[in-house]
């Protein structure tokens, strides 16, 4: 309890830091907010007037502060190109975001665990080695371009899904999580590949430890030692990597709604690049820093609960 | 006795050089590929033809013509010398820089090395391709800004990597005895470890590279890197899917690019690793 | 002595197929066990000691290794039976500890759990509290203190020796007939060696256990066997009474181990 304390205190921290980073990147880059807004045909002292009105004038540990603040109180700014608060803009856009990635999430683990324990347990059979080559190939394939398939497969020719149909989630809730399946198969895919592999090697080395050998000596049946010794300290290297996964697939849900047309957090965050709107920015980026900081935390706890050894480690 | 064990010893030589082999023929195909785009493409990847849109393969186009009529294969020939070139410079910006902070605070440790790496942790936790749409939405848009973003990107990753070895070679007997004989540390850390640290970073490298490719076709796959008319394999694709019923054969040469790209210097990485 | 034997071993022969040659590990290995008797495998690392009492244990699975001969307990030949009827005796007839306290408990699970698991196995009638009871008082028997306490604990908060008496307090829950003790003491410092020889006359004592110890240390056997087998490159060279052994050895390579022994430790 005390450790979660202090790790929480810590993940506080960083996010400040974080924070202190993100806002003295937008701050010193070259170029006045006002003056873009304006455009060139603003008057001087209409320029004066608006840098005044969005606080540009104070100096930079006020400014900080102010926005700081801001964020606290769940007030995200104003976007400079839209002109109106970035929380509701971003306000609908989150959850299709986060459900696309948690979906992906789902699927990965539902693909990796059992095939990555079944290629293990099969180790240099048949499925094994064609497991082991489609890996090596779904790998490469950019999650993209395997979106771009999957439209083309199973939407197009197949007719599994309508391509471009999304249906939000305020209008149905089975429908949208219907449209998000084939996206969430494209950004889980390549993670999927690496887990099997990961988890796959991760077996068979403690398969190969003195303490199977202990339970083998109990009665145990092959079953009963891989599912009731083995895979608990097999799954511990696999779980810094199942966190930083989640953290990658927030990122690749981004990319993947593009691909299939879901009006997450991309659309806003892409355009907002291109326009230098840089308080929608700054928001989406201090959204996803909480978010890995977050998932961090998390796979520590988890840590804790499958490895005895690190909880003792420490105290 | 001696002699089968000779024997099982060259057949994991021969098949790990098989994986070393493929990787070799791949990357060498898109190398030469690349190269010989420098020289000769058969069309000008920028020259517009009406007559002839979205056309599938033929002996002209052997990967078919754009939705405005350009030559696919020219256009993927200049799209993969630029995502050849932005991964190449991503993975130098990102190794060299990495291996400095890396060797740094690994061999020195202290105060700065608890305040870089805690960064280096926390930019590390951040997708890199998130990491890299920060640094473009702060230089803009283009290939070198794209390069630069996703070297940045690329740091945290190598040098934990380096920080890794170093840490653990710091303490080490040959160490130890240069230091003894007087060698000054900045001797030390690039010439007594960093040979020693040579293997992991190779290996580390050609990983890289996968990623970079990978990310620098998913960052012009959204529209940032290089901009029209230029091509770029990433936002060939956002335009093939378009066109995808009518035209599926376009989607084909810039994907399949991509993914041999990718899957020669997985296969080197894996041949090297072993 | 005079008890029944229940572990009849003949003709014991495991060779290796890993290479072109065959590499004979064990040569016509024979041993009869006697209930309640105390016997001692020597012989130094490669003799194939260890591997002999892994096959008695059923332990032996690789597919490169041809086993034959005949392994009888309770009637049943442990080298062609299924592996159903195998599993029935391992943990609950026979048990076996090893040489590496150190990694030989699995480090994510609790010592209660693993104390446990031959009863969960063999006796899912018994129900948790009675279970947790015994092995209580099993970690109790074994000399560790405060055993409601190591009950909750993780293996990588024991010491080597702990670790140790918590491996035989699990081989020992379900009261076997027959204990295997493949080194048990060769991994801990030699205060410790003495105290697990001490439990293990104990159990063989209070339980009637029949032990197959093995050890490359003759003083430890002598001070723990009735009757020890020498082994030397697979082979069965020399066995006896511990006295006969030890007192008139007729083999070359006996009186070589015997010579070896640090004479202030016998």
């Amino acid at each position: 309890m005390r450790y979660l304390i202090k790790k929480a205190c810590m993940m506080l921290f960083t996010l400040l830091v974080v924070s202190l980073c993100v806002f003295l990147a937008f701050s010193l880059i070259p170029g006045d907010p006002a003056l873009r807004q304006l455009g060139t045909n603003g008057t001087p002292e209409q320029l004066e007037a608006l840098r005044q009105q969005m606080g540009l004038k104070d100096p930079l540990p006020v400014r900080y502060g102010r926005w700081l603040l801001g964020l606290l109180r769940g007030d995200l700014g104003t976007s400079y190109v839209y002109k109106i608060p970035v929380g509701s803009m971003l306000a609908e856009k989150i959850p299709i975001t986060l459900s696309l990635a948690l979906i992906s999430f789902v699927f990965m683990v539902l693909i990796s665990v059992p095939l990555g324990i079944y290629t293990a347990k099969h180790k240099d059979g048949v499925l094994d080695h064609i497991v082991m080559v489609l890996n090596q190939v779904i790998m490469a394939v950019p999650p993209f371009f395997a979106g771009i398939l999957i439209t083309l497969v199973f939407g197009m020719i197949l007719h599994l899904f309508t391509p471009g149909g999304f249906i939000s989630y305020k209008k149905s809730v089975p429908g949208f999580i219907g449209y998000l399946i084939a996206p969430a198969f494209a950004v889980a895919l390549p993670k999927a590949a690496m887990a099997v592999k990961l988890l796959r090697g991760s077996v068979i080395d403690e398969a190969a430890k003195d303490y199977t050998r202990t339970a083998y000596s109990r009665g145990n049946t092959t079953n009963g030692v891989l599912y009731r010794h083995v895979l608990q300290n097999a799954l511990i290297p696999v779980i810094t990597f199942l966190g930083m996964a989640l953290a990658d697939m927030v990122a690749g849900s981004i990319v993947i709604e593009q691909v299939f047309g879901i009006p997450g957090i991309s659309r806003i965050l892409l355009t907002s690049i291109n326009n230098r709107d840089y308080p929608v920015v700054e928001a989406i980026i201090m959204g996803i820093a909480f978010l890995v900081i977050f998932i961090n935390l998390l796979v520590d706890v988890i840590y804790r609960i499958v490895d005895p050894r690190i909880a003792s480690g420490d105290e | 006795m001696k002699k089968s064990k000779t024997l099982r010893l060259n057949f994991i030589k021969k098949h790990r050089n098989a994986f070393f082999r493929t990787g070799l023929i791949i990357t060498g195909l898109v190398v030469f590929l690349v190269l010989l785009g420098l020289v000769w493409s058969p069309y000008d990847p920028t020259a517009m033809n009406g007559e002839e849109k979205l056309s599938g393969i033929s002996l002209r186009h052997i990967m078919g013509t754009d939705n405005m009529g350009r030559d696919v294969f020219s256009r993927v020939l200049y799209g993969s010398r630029v995502t050849l070139l932005i991964a190449t410079g991503t993975i130098l910006i990102g190794s060299f820089v990495g291996t400095l902070i890396g060797a740094l605070t690994g061999y020195f440790g202290g105060l700065a090395d608890d305040i870089l790496m805690r960064i280096m942790d926390a930019l590390f936790a951040f997708p890199s391709i998130l990491l890299a749409l920060v640094f473009v939405s702060l230089f803009g848009t283009g290939t070198w800004q794209v390069m630069v973003s996703l070297g940045i990107a690329f740091v945290p990753s190598y040098s934990r990597i380096v920080r890794g070895e170093f840490l653990r070679c710091r303490d080490m007997d040959y160490v130890r005895s240069a230091r003894l004989q007087g060698a000054s540390d900045l001797r030390i850390i690039f010439l007594h470890i960093l040979p020693n640290v040579k293997n992991v970073l190779i290996s580390a490298i050609l990983i890289g590279f996968n990623n970079a490719v990978l990310a620098e076709a998913g960052l012009s796959y959204l529209g940032i890197g290089s901009q029209p008319p230029h091509a770029s394999l990433g936002k060939m694709l956002s335009d093939a899917q378009q066109y995808m019923l009518s035209s599926p054969v376009y989607v084909l040469g810039p994907g399949l690019m991509i993914i041999l790209m990718v899957l020669g210097f997985s296969f080197l990485g894996e041949g090297v690793r072993e | 002595m005079n008890g029944e034997i229940i572990l009849t071993v003949t003709d014991l022969h495991l060779v290796f197929h890993d290479h072109d040659t065959p590499e004979i590990a064990v040569d016509d290995f024979d041993l009869t066990l006697e209930e309640g008797e105390i016997v001692g495998i020597v012989g130094e690392s490669g003799s194939g000691k260890s591997l002999s009492a892994l096959a008695i244990a059923g332990l032996l699975n690789r597919k490169s290794l041809k086993k034959s001969g005949r392994i009888i307990f309770d009637g049943v030949d442990l080298l062609t039976c299924d592996r159903k009827t195998l599993r029935g005796y391992q943990g609950d007839e026979i048990s076996i500890i090893f040489q590496e306290p150190m990694t030989s408990l699995n480090p994510v699970k609790r010592i209660g759990w693993q104390v446990e698991e031959s009863l969960r196995i063999h006796h899912p009638e018994i129900d948790k509290e009675t279970r947790k009871k015994k092995a209580i008082s099993m970690l109790e028997k074994v000399g560790l203190h405060d055993p409601e306490t190591v009950y909750k604990l993780y293996p990588h908060e024991l010491s080597g020796g702990m670790r140790q008496r918590v491996m035989i307090a699990a081989a020992m829950i379900g009261e076997p007939k027959i204990l295997i003790a493949d080194e048990p003491t060769t991994a801990l410092d030699v205060t410790v060696q003495a105290q697990i020889v001490e439990l293990l006359k104990t159990f063989n004592r209070d339980y009637g256990t029949s032990i197959i110890f093995i050890s490359h240390d003759l003083s430890l056997v002598s001070q723990l066997c009735q009757r020890v087998m020498v082994m030397y490159q697979g082979n069965v060279v020399e066995t006896g009474t511990a006295e006969e052994v030890f007192s008139e050895p007729r083999q070359a390579y006996t009186r070589r181990l015997i010579a070896a022994i640090p004479k202030i430790r016998l």
